[in-house]
């Protein structure tokens, strides 16, 4: 085998194992945020590629609202134990007490509470330095400025007046006690080039991307899933099952499902191909605001 | 939702997608040029936009735009609020778009001057740079700089996007006359390949497609020349180097050393050297999760096992045996400034190159380069934007390569020690001298030479005074100050002598003549390793101080005394000595029983009877710095 191959998804691959390897060799306690959704598959598998034969030198974290679908935790734990990685799970207790529910306290409430300052929590109780996340510059118009090496003051507050400059390939990964860096090694992919990639390198994902029928109902003109009894049908709303899947996976109650019949990656990805609608549309916190996704990374969220 | 693709059309597109190679450019113009209109009409004819983002678009093109009811494309990529209010990028953005040939990563870079650095950020990893010309307006002075800044970062391909050519009818003369200009300019930037293409980013004309309303132009279109035009192959021609990120080890049988080939190719049975020490072996297999390879090029992150356990680890570079880097610890480079502080020759920063990181120090600021004229221009220090050639001397040799020659390995930035921040990004131009401890030659450094890499001059700072006068404290206020400043420092004192080093000395005045000679050894043998050094000893004899200064070389003893009247030390009596000495329970006190002999001509005489310890150390850090101990 030799790789003359120098396409670009292997150009894309070779640099977020440069900047995984980056992260292991200069930080003292790095983690990797693990969503369970696809970005974080595939960049989990990145990682697997970036330490062969050795392992991930650094735990995966989730983040549990409590609220993800069933399927992504089942498949979380699975995963964690087949490649035998140490898997942190952390849940914001004080919200659980608080009883913080999407329903009731909506999607910006609930993420700030269950997601933003769950993550600074377990971030600051285990006292990682340096912090992986899976999100890519194609997601959104904030996003595309941030560096890979994103700088977090004490507070995990983003400054985009601030930024270093990130020059060829050499990544200031220097901070003071206390500060942290994000670190975004899928940076450069675009949504195509994950499903590619998942494709090209047979990269198992949580089954709820895949169309099937299943329990959803229309609200604010977005199918959302009925995944288990805590959530409550309005008047007049029924649920029922239709062929769908996820082209994004987060809370159940913020995550719109689409109609298709895709049920095999080949299939996904020549929806991909033709697709009309970009993929944080089906994700209702960003449609709170105008520059909303600004304002929440300079608070902490990823 | 159009009809889904048939399975063999997505396998045809499949095998199309994965051979497209990656070309990452950068566009570069001034403000109103249009580049975000040349990239959001990229986006938008290469079908990268969503249907929802194109609402949105249309929405913002209402509200913010500036071209009446068209959309304008550069609400597409002016990401951040606060630059969208402002009506101008600020920051570097990046932008991905594909067709069937290629795939691109756009860097969109802000053309106003104060953002220099941005946009050498953007160039760093560009294979070609778009300049856009604005028709009516020509050659600028910005036009220029931007050209100068794609060739110091090494650029080779370059277009000329002479944009709004409908504002000037589409009138060939006025296209040709801007191009004979840009070559004329040019000429010295050692472009590879220039290409000219007259475009109209906001109606389209020649980005996509061939325009029927310049017909006299002979040339592709802007994306056909970005899909087809050949790049990187400089890197893959190059001679092989990897820099070692992290030693693989996962249990005793396996070592291998893992790393992205930053330029050339490497087969299993190639002789490679370890670049730093000299030590050669051979590379047994390249491995990775997918396999063994048969041989690895530029830009695969692979790992390396070797036949011979030698000593390499993070930072070295690997390099084969009959093409070596040079390995240096002084080079000349350029380096473009980055900070609100200016670069200052002598002050010490964190350098990294490759995934080596080392102290380097701006020993020589030859010249500034003005990026209108070009012209050199005479500098004491270098502000932010500032591009400069100089000498760097660094804590530890590295290996290298000249910019010119390869990027991965003639590249460094430079950070600040204090505030962490990137505030300079460095082209290695040529070695000064060759390191002298390649092939593991005995060391021979010199006092010069270690104080120079220190960016300091070694001295003695020789406190004398009363017990309770105040020397330890205004002592330890000092090194605090020269800390901070990034100096090297060190402090003898009673505690740390006594216990250890003088442990068998006790208080007559033999043992304290002798207490002091070993302390002016030992901080003679520091100021031989380039440090500074405070001793703070009531050294109670003349002799003995002189014997202290006379070990050292004139300009390295500087006599500090601190001089608090007698009456001052007693009623203070921190440690209850004087209350005992006048009891008579301690023998030899000095001022008391024993005679402190005041110096008559301290180089440096603080009278703690007017001021605060605080102002004491400040006054003495400000006379090191106006004598020329500071770098």
């Amino acid at each position: 085998m030799s790789s003359d191959r120098a396409s670009h998804l292997k150009r894309l691959e070779a640099e977020s194992i440069h900047i995984i390897r980056e992260v292991a060799a200069e930080f003292e306690k790095p983690v990797m945020l693990y969503s369970i959704g696809k970005d974080s598959a595939v960049m989990l598998h990145v990682a697997l590629k970036a330490f062969y034969p050795s392992k991930p030198p650094f735990p995966l974290l989730h983040v549990d609202t409590t609220w993800k679908f069933r399927e992504m935790i089942a498949f979380r734990d699975r995963k964690a134990a087949e490649l035998g990685l140490d898997l942190i799970v952390h849940t914001n207790q004080e919200g659980v007490a608080a009883g913080i529910n999407p329903f009731d306290h909506g999607s910006s409430h609930h993420t700030q509470v269950m997601k933003t300052e769950a993550l600074k929590q377990a971030l600051d109780a285990h006292g990682f330095d340096a912090a992986f996340g899976g999100a890519r510059r194609d997601e959104e118009k904030s996003r595309a400025k941030e560096r890979v090496f994103s700088f977090r003051t004490k507070n995990h507050g983003w400054d985009p007046k601030t930024q270093r400059p990130e020059l060829w390939n050499l990544y200031n990964t220097r901070i003071k006690p206390g500060e942290s860096i994000r670190v975004f090694p899928l940076s450069n992919w675009t949504e195509l080039d994950i499903w590619q990639y998942i494709l090209l390198e047979k990269i198992e994902i949580v089954p709820l991307y895949f169309a099937a029928k299943r329990p959803v109902v229309e609200r604010d003109g977005m199918l959302i899933m009925v995944d288990d009894d805590r959530m409550k049908l309005a008047e007049g709303e029924t649920a029922e099952d239709r062929m769908v899947r996820f082209r994004t996976l987060g809370c159940y109650p913020l995550t719109g499902a689409i109609e298709s019949t895709a049920d095999t990656l080949e299939a996904i990805v020549s929806e991909m191909l033709i697709a009309q609608t970009s993929e944080r549309h089906g994700r209702l916190i960003d449609h709170d605001e105008a520059g909303s996704m600004e304002k929440k990374k300079r608070e902490g969220y990823f | 939702m159009t009809a889904a693709l048939k399975p063999q059309d997505l396998a045809e597109i499949l095998n199309t997608q994965s051979q497209t190679s990656l070309l990452r450019f950068i566009t570069c113009g001034s403000v109103d040029d249009g580049k975000s209109t040349l990239i959001g009409r990229l986006l938008f004819e290469t079908k990268l936009i969503f249907e929802d983002q194109l609402q949105a678009l249309e929405r913002d093109s209402r509200k913010f735009g500036t071209v009446g009811d068209d959309i304008d494309f550069a609400l597409l990529v002016d990401g951040l609020e606060a630059e969208r209010e402002q009506g101008i990028t600020i920051d570097v953005a990046y932008r991905f778009f594909t067709t069937d040939r290629r795939k691109f990563i756009v860097a969109d870079t802000p053309g106003h001057e104060q953002y220099t650095r941005n946009m050498a950020t953007g160039a760093s990893t560009a294979d070609l740079a778009i300049i856009l010309i604005d028709a009516r307006q020509g050659v600028l002075p910005q036009t220029k700089r931007h050209s100068y800044i794609c060739s110091l970062l090494g650029i080779q391909n370059v277009v000329v996007a002479v944009n709004k050519i409908d504002l000037v009818d589409f009138d060939e003369a006025v296209f040709d006359t801007i191009v004979a200009d840009y070559r004329a300019f040019a000429e010295d930037l050692g472009f590879e390949a220039v290409r000219a293409i007259p475009i109209s980013a906001r109606f389209g004309d020649n980005v996509t497609a061939k325009s029927d309303r310049t017909p006299w132009f002979n040339g592709p279109s802007l994306l056909d020349h970005l899909e087809t035009v050949p790049v990187g192959n400089r890197r893959l021609s190059a001679p092989f180097r990897m820099s070692v990120q992290w030693v693989n080890r996962p249990d005793l049988d396996f070592r291998g050393f893992s790393g992205t080939v930053a330029s050339g190719r490497i087969q299993p049975g190639d002789r490679i050297v370890n670049a730093r020490s000299g030590q050669a072996t051979a590379v047994k297999n390249i491995v990775t999760m997918d396999g063994s390879l048969d041989a690895a090029n530029a830009g695969d992150a692979v790992t390396l096992a070797l036949t011979d356990e030698i000593d390499i680890s993070r930072g070295d570079v690997l390099a084969p045996a009959d093409d070596r880097p040079e390995v240096t610890d002084q080079f000349a480079a350029h380096v473009i400034w980055m900070a609100e502080d200016p670069l200052l020759p002598g002050r010490p920063y964190v350098l990294k190159a490759g995934t080596r990181t080392v102290t380097a120090q701006v020993t020589e600021l030859k010249h500034a380069v003005d990026v209108n004229t070009l012209a050199h221009l005479a500098a004491k220090e270098l502000n932010l934007n500032e591009i400069g050639f100089c000498n760097l001397s660094l804590s530890a040799p590295i290996a290298f390569d000249p910019y010119d020659d390869n990027r991965a390995t003639g590249s460094f930035i430079l950070i600040d020690r204090l505030t962490n921040a990137t505030v300079a990004a460095g082209m290695i131009r040529f070695g000064l001298r060759r390191a002298t401890n390649i092939h593991l030659q005995a060391l021979d450094i010199s006092k010069s030479a270690r104080a120079k890499a220190k960016a300091q001059k070694p001295v003695i700072l020789w406190f004398t005074g009363l017990s309770g006068s105040g020397k330890s404290t205004i002592a330890n206020l000092v090194e605090q100050k020269l800390h901070a400043l990034g100096h090297h420092t060190y402090t003898l004192d009673g505690d740390n002598v006594r216990h250890g080093l003088n442990r068998d000395l006790g208080f007559t005045e033999a043992d304290r003549v002798e207490n002091i000679r070993r302390v002016g050894e030992v901080a003679k043998l520091m100021v031989d390793a380039g440090l500074i050094v405070l001793t703070a000893f009531i050294s109670p004899f003349k002799a003995e101080r002189r014997l202290a200064r006379e070990i050292v070389a004139d300009d390295e003893f500087l006599e500090v005394f601190i001089d608090t009247p007698l009456e001052v030390c007693e009623q203070r009596d921190p440690k209850g000595l004087y209350k005992r000495a006048r009891a008579g329970e301690i023998a030899n006190f000095t001022g008391i029983s024993s005679p402190y002999e005041a110096p008559e001509n301290a180089d440096i005489h603080i009278d703690t009877v007017d001021a605060d310890p605080e102002s004491h150390a400040d006054a003495i850090v400000r006379q090191l710095r106006e004598t020329g101990y500071l770098g």
